[in-house]
């Protein structure tokens, strides 16, 4: 499955900072995103994109993951040679992210 | 007692007609109009520095134009960053507009973002610690101000307020401290008020704009999306609401993605106002299309304020050919091969992608530099695949343009001193 299945995403810009903000379909499926959805984990799937640091932020009050990501490649908005000089297409590109461990169970259970 | 707030742009080339559906029809107590991007000033400083007349938002008089007449007729204060480098400018032109509709309404124009001039431009920029001089020449400085330079004008009576640089929130947090009776030094209702202008200040992107993937999220009349207003309670909770009739959908999902919009601490997002902290904050649904959201906490704000400075970063090219049918990725990438190849050499790092999917492939080759001659070779060589690249080339573009760099540093508060002008309809008693 992909993250795409259990959840959407926003991404924004500060300059070389992306921020990308994970919204899961049923909040159910938080416990099991904080698992799975590591800083790492997201660092290596968008390391075409990102070369610095990733940290993630828990909400759990509204269960939401936030990842600030660092060093985006490119040089950022104001002066990137990129297509999609904001970065916008990122959160797309996060929900691409494959994930093996997480139950058919919870995935199933995500309303239509 | 609750004030009503709303949004009526979220960036400069925004909708109109939600703005004027707001106004007309839902009973606001203020209508804000965000429309200033961080570039976008050092963009309106260089319009101005050819022109002293212009350096506002170019579409000031079109999203003005049928605006102001509902919002007199309904009542409806007006705030907006339009200014953006020429604040005065964009004053007078609301005046002329109020006085041609026989109106008397004051137009309170703040101005004082303006700091180039006290700016040390040896200071290091945040994003890289490089002296600001040291990337190019700067052409804007702008601190952010807030909502204590706005509140001046409010007080003063103005029904339409005109501000350049202003952070976002702060233009939503002046008119709901001074409606609600905030004091200043209270940081818990500055970060309340705060978050009210966080979640508003995108407008369409609270309310299923920006957030539509057809069978996850699905937003019902996305051609028709209505924007958000909220209902603000003196202690700060806020219910959050669209207009009956309206397409789009304003939920968990929608207010939570925008929460974090842009938020790189959850603990502590800087203003100019207060430091916000959405650690605590709730989010629930209390009917169709509404949203209520408290809990944001408070802590002092930041002594010194941000600003973001504009400077010429040179030109970019880019440039692009495609490909389509059986091997079209083969021949995009032995396209790009060859623009490679002929690139080699030269003084510029161009970026070379092959975009699409096996079918249907795009190469695109980008390039920024200061030397304009060098950037044309770069589309030239593009141009050129035409007769000289793979089968089938087609649909060639090429776009060059002048690139303004941002940066960010800090300044003093004391250094920054914001000014409040007052235009008064023709005629009217000073």
């Amino acid at each position: 499955m992909q993250l795409h299945d259990l959840a959407h995403c926003r991404a924004g810009d500060k300059g070389t900072v992306a921020t990308l903000t994970v919204v899961p379909h049923d909040d159910a499926s938080y416990d099991d995103l904080v698992r799975v959805l590591t800083a790492d984990r997201v660092r290596a799937h968008l390391d075409p994109w990102i070369g610095g640091e990733v940290v993630r932020h828990e909400l759990p009050l509204i269960s939401v993951l936030q990842f600030v990501c660092s060093g985006v490649r490119g040089g950022g908005v104001t002066v990137s040679t990129a297509l999609d000089t904001h970065g916008k297409s990122l959160s797309s590109r996060l929900l691409a992210l494959e994930l093996e461990d997480v139950s058919a169970a919870r995935a199933a259970s995500r309303p239509a | 007692m609750t004030v009503r707030i709303g949004s009526g742009a979220g960036f400069a080339g925004d909708r109109i007609d939600p703005a004027v559906d707001l106004a007309r029809r839902a009973a606001l107590d203020d209508l804000v109009l965000e429309c200033l991007a961080e570039r976008t000033i050092a963009l309106g400083q260089q319009r101005r520095l050819a022109d002293p007349g212009a350096g506002h938002d170019p579409r000031l008089h079109a999203r003005l134009a049928p605006l102001l007449p509902v919002a007199l007729d309904t009542g409806t204060r007006v705030l907006t960053n339009m200014g953006a480098a020429n604040p005065p400018a964009a004053g007078y032109i609301v005046r002329r507009m109020l006085d041609d509709a026989g109106s008397t309404a004051t137009v309170g124009v703040v101005t004082g973002d303006d700091v180039l001039d006290a700016l040390d431009l040896d200071a290091p920029a945040l994003e890289d610690a490089r002296p600001l001089r040291a990337h190019g020449e700067i052409v804007s400085a702008n601190a952010y101000l807030g909502a204590d330079a706005i509140a001046p004008a409010l007080e003063a009576g103005a029904q339409v307020v005109v501000t350049g640089r202003v952070a976002d929130p702060s233009l939503f947090l002046a008119p709901l401290a001074q409606r609600l009776g905030w004091a200043p030094d209270d940081v818990d209702a500055a970060a309340a008020g705060t978050l009210v202008g966080h979640l508003l200040e995108c407008a369409g992107q609270l309310t299923g704009g920006y957030a539509a993937d057809p069978g996850r999220l699905d937003v019902p009349d996305l051609a028709r999306l209505g924007f958000p207003f909220a209902d603000v309670a003196a202690d700060g909770t806020a219910t959050y609401g669209k207009l009956d009739g309206t397409g789009g959908r304003l939920d968990r999902h929608t207010v939570r993605e925008q929460l974090l919009y842009e938020v790189t601490d959850p603990s502590g997002y800087v203003t100019p106002d207060v430091l916000l902290d959405l650690r605590g904050v709730r989010v629930d649904a209390t009917g169709p299309d509404r949203v209520r959201v408290h809990g944001a906490r408070g802590r002092p704000r930041p002594e010194r304020l941000k600003v973001t400075v504009g400077y010429d970063a040179g030109s970019r090219v880019e440039a692009e050919i495609s490909y389509a049918g059986p091997g079209a990725d083969a021949r995009g990438r032995l396209a790009a091969d060859v623009v490679a190849t002929r690139l080699a050499g030269l003084p510029v790092t161009p970026r070379i992608e092959v975009l699409g999917g096996p079918a249907d492939a795009r190469l695109r080759v980008a390039a920024r530099g200061d030397d304009p001659a060098v950037l044309e070779v770069v589309g030239h060589e593009v141009e050129a695949l035409y007769t000289n690249g793979p089968a089938g080339g087609g649909g060639v573009r090429v776009h060059h343009a002048p690139v303004l760099g941002v940066l960010s540093t800090f300044i003093p508060r004391d250094a920054v001193r914001p000014r409040t002008r007052i235009l008064e309809a023709v005629g009217a008693a000073a």
